[in-house]
């Protein structure tokens, strides 16, 4: 039965339905309150598990990486300055094969500081080895959350699964939260075969050469990208059981005739969908959720361009000195094809400017330009720029 | 039928025991790392499980696909062993299972970048016994100074010359921080006096809470004496006043190795290369021994360490080190 709730509060009862036995976390700002929720639980006798407050978000990553090692299913939330200072264990995370789940609140980083939203953190650690899943709904968050405790364990690969902070954490949502009985149904009881036991010691973390670092990497790498089937049924298995499909790596919506396709990471979507509606007279577009950044889905990405001339992929974050980051990856994924359509890279939404209904009619004239947008900051304010910079 | 007698010594040799570290790592000859984790190791018995910080000892122990550790054991990053700990500590209460938890790091992941998250594990009350293996300097990556190298040393960061008389700053009063956390038991122990160094071990795993010890444990290679020396130095560090051997209760002394027979801190330093400069002939020298002489002095009477009499032989301690692993097995 759906309920309104807030997202903070939806994603702290999905993870408890999944029966974590050690939360541990670090209130850094920005905070989102999801480990406040699951502080709540434990204290109320509604959730059994190790809460553990630390002193740092080094320590919170650390602590969570001991206890998935020790045998204990783990979970941590974070973002932004968190995520960076996090950022060494992550790699070592994924490194050391330990699964566990972590909820980016994706938010902008320092310097200037900012505490709002954009995706500049989870980002910045898109080569630490961890499954990256983009939520575009509170509901798809919830769902997600269930489906990331079953990839992890499945994989031996940490999850990350991101959501925009503030514009999905600290909004209310109508959402369904299922019950105990359908995620015990769907997530076994943690299981990590290499657990620490003193009845069969094993050594975890040991020091390799340049003998065997590339092929262990290599191996990492493998698993990464095998992990799209366990993404994909994990997904297909929680639709049967819930009755909703978030569409695995990559979700289009929009009328097969379109030919202008427009992708994007996260709840950004839900505004291009509304504003297509808004705006029938302009031509159709296929709007394409890309939900797996990491493995990053390539064959499942050219399938979902068929047809399409043109590709606008609008991003939430960007790289300083080059540009692009996503738009970047699709058009190395996309130059395999004999018919791609032109790429234009955007960002927009930047350290938490609105993104409006207004952003799509622009994303329509951007993809009718002339030339390919090779990458530009869509929604800059010409006025707050220095005067040798307004073009 | 005759009685067959067999001497004590002989029969200590013949004692099966568990160790939790096995020979054939690639630590250097006459490691006092290496010896007092395998002590360590020994006290503790098999029901544990390791959180080691990067350093020598993970180095010399791991190198991939061979591992010297019979326990289960997991090494992460520098600067986060506590915060390790913690997380295999809570892990296995929420799995109602026994095994103490045991962290190991060198003094740089203690003093200096494992601080943090140390301080953070003992305020939350995790039952993890930290052990710092103390050589005074990080010695894995070539013997640069830590917060733990003591007034005087050269390390390849305060290296001695014509203006500088090695490291300037004191050693950090590292245990008194660490007392001062309302710490149920914190202790320092050395290689030299191993008897003493086991029963500190059983005795910081018999609290439920955080414990800690500070392990003295010389370093042939920094410290720059023969590996055959190793015991010989720790015992003139106790001797000489350096290296005090107490047991701290919530913050209070409860117990303390007298010094039978005080010995002058040159004699402990001259044992050193890296306190080789202090014996030159300027007055700058021998203003920074009569300094260390003086903190050594102020130790004794501070925990009142001079107690003359004859030297209590430590009764298994030379014997314990020299069977080595398993070579008496």
């Amino acid at each position: 039965m759906p309920q309104a709730l807030e997202g903070s509060q939806a994603i702290a009862r999905a993870v408890a339905l999944c029966r974590p036995q050690v939360v541990s976390a670090y209130p850094i700002t920005p905070q989102t309150h999801i480990v406040e929720n699951i502080a709540k639980l434990v204290a109320d006798g509604q959730l059994e598990c190790e809460y553990v407050s630390v002193e740092s978000e080094h320590s919170a990553a650390s602590v969570v990486l001991g206890a998935a090692a020790a045998g204990s299913r783990a979970y941590t939330a974070s973002a932004s300055q968190g995520i960076l200072l996090m950022s060494e264990v992550l790699y070592d995370i994924s490194g050391l094969r330990v699964p566990m789940v972590l909820t980016c609140a994706n938010r902008a980083l320092s310097g200037p500081i900012s505490i709002w939203n954009d995706q500049s953190d989870s980002m910045a650690v898109r080569d630490a080895g961890w499954i990256q899943l983009y939520c575009t709904s509170n509901q798809e968050a919830v769902d997600t959350h269930i489906q990331a405790f079953r990839i992890a364990q499945e994989t031996e690969l940490p999850v990350m699964v991101c959501m925009d902070g503030f514009t999905l954490t600290h909004t209310m949502e109508p959402l369904d939260l299922p019950t105990q009985e359908e995620v015990d149904a769907f997530l076994p009881p943690f299981r990590f075969d290499r657990m620490l036991d003193p009845q069969a010691p094993v050594s975890i973390g040991t020091m390799v050469g340049p003998e065997a670092y590339s092929e262990l990497r290599y191996a990492n790498h493998h698993d990464l990208l095998g992990a799209a089937d366990n993404i994909l049924r994990a997904n297909a298995d929680w639709a049967e059981a819930s009755g909703r499909d978030w569409g695995g790596l990559l979700r289009t919506s929009g009328p097969a005739e379109a030919r202008i396709g427009l992708l994007g990471l996260g709840s950004l979507i839900g505004t291009l969908q509304d504003a297509a509606l808004a705006h029938p007279e302009l031509p159709p577009t296929r709007i394409m959720a890309l939900r797996a950044f990491r493995p990053f889905p390539i064959e499942a990405l050219q399938a979902a361009c068929e047809g399409l001339d043109e590709l606008v992929v609008i991003e939430r974050a960007f790289s300083p000195g080059f540009g692009a980051i996503v738009a970047a990856e699709v058009r190395a994924a996309l130059s395999e094809l004999p018919q791609a359509p032109r790429v234009h890279a955007v960002a927009v939404g930047l350290g938490g400017r609105d993104i409006g209904l207004s952003l799509y009619p622009r994303l329509i004239e951007v993809a009718h330009g002339e030339h390919a947008e090779r990458f530009r900051i869509l929604d800059l304010d010409p006025e707050r720029l220095p005067q040798e910079l307004r073009a | 039928m005759t009685a067959e007698t067999i001497s004590l010594a002989e029969l200590r040799k013949h004692q099966p025991r568990f160790t939790g570290l096995s020979p054939g790592h690639r630590a250097c000859q006459g490691c006092g790392e290496l010896l007092a984790a395998r002590l360590v190791t020994e006290a503790a018995g098999p029901d544990v499980v390791v959180a080691n910080s990067t350093g020598c000892l993970e180095v010399t122990t791991t190198s991939w696909p061979d591992s010297a550790w019979r326990v289960p054991w997991l090494h992460s990053l520098f600067e986060n062993g506590a915060a390790i700990a913690s997380g295999m500590e809570a892990a296995l209460k929420a799995q109602g299972r026994a095994s103490k938890v045991l962290a190991f790091a060198g003094d740089g992941g203690t003093f200096d970048i494992g601080f943090q998250a140390l301080s953070g594990m003992i305020e939350r009350g995790h039952n993890v016994l930290f052990v710092c293996y103390d050589n005074e300097a990080y010695m894995n990556t070539g013997v640069q100074r830590s917060g733990s190298t003591p007034v005087g040393a050269a390390t390849t960061t305060s290296p001695a010359g014509k203006e500088r008389l090695g490291k300037r700053h004191l050693k950090k009063d590292i245990l008194s921080i660490i007392a001062a956390h309302h710490m149920p038991y914190a202790a320092t122990a050395t290689v030299a006096y191993p008897a003493d160094l086991r029963h500190k071990v059983r005795r910081a795993i018999e609290v439920e809470g955080p414990t800690f010890l500070l392990v003295h444990s010389p370093c042939p290679q920094g410290w720059g004496h023969d590996g055959s020396r190793t015991v010989e130095v720790a015992r003139l560090g106790v001797q000489s006043g350096l290296v005090p051997l107490i047991e701290l209760e919530r913050g209070a002394v409860t117990g303390v190795m007298p010094i039978r027979e005080l010995r002058p801190v040159a004699d402990y330093l001259k044992a050193q290369a890296r306190f080789r400069h202090l014996f030159a002939d300027t007055a700058e020298a021998a203003r920074e021994l009569q300094h260390l002489q003086a903190l050594a002095e102020h130790n004794i009477e501070r925990y009142g360490l001079s107690a003359p009499g004859p030297e209590p032989r430590d009764t298994e301690g030379a014997d314990t080190v020299r069977r080595g692993g398993q070579h008496w097995a």
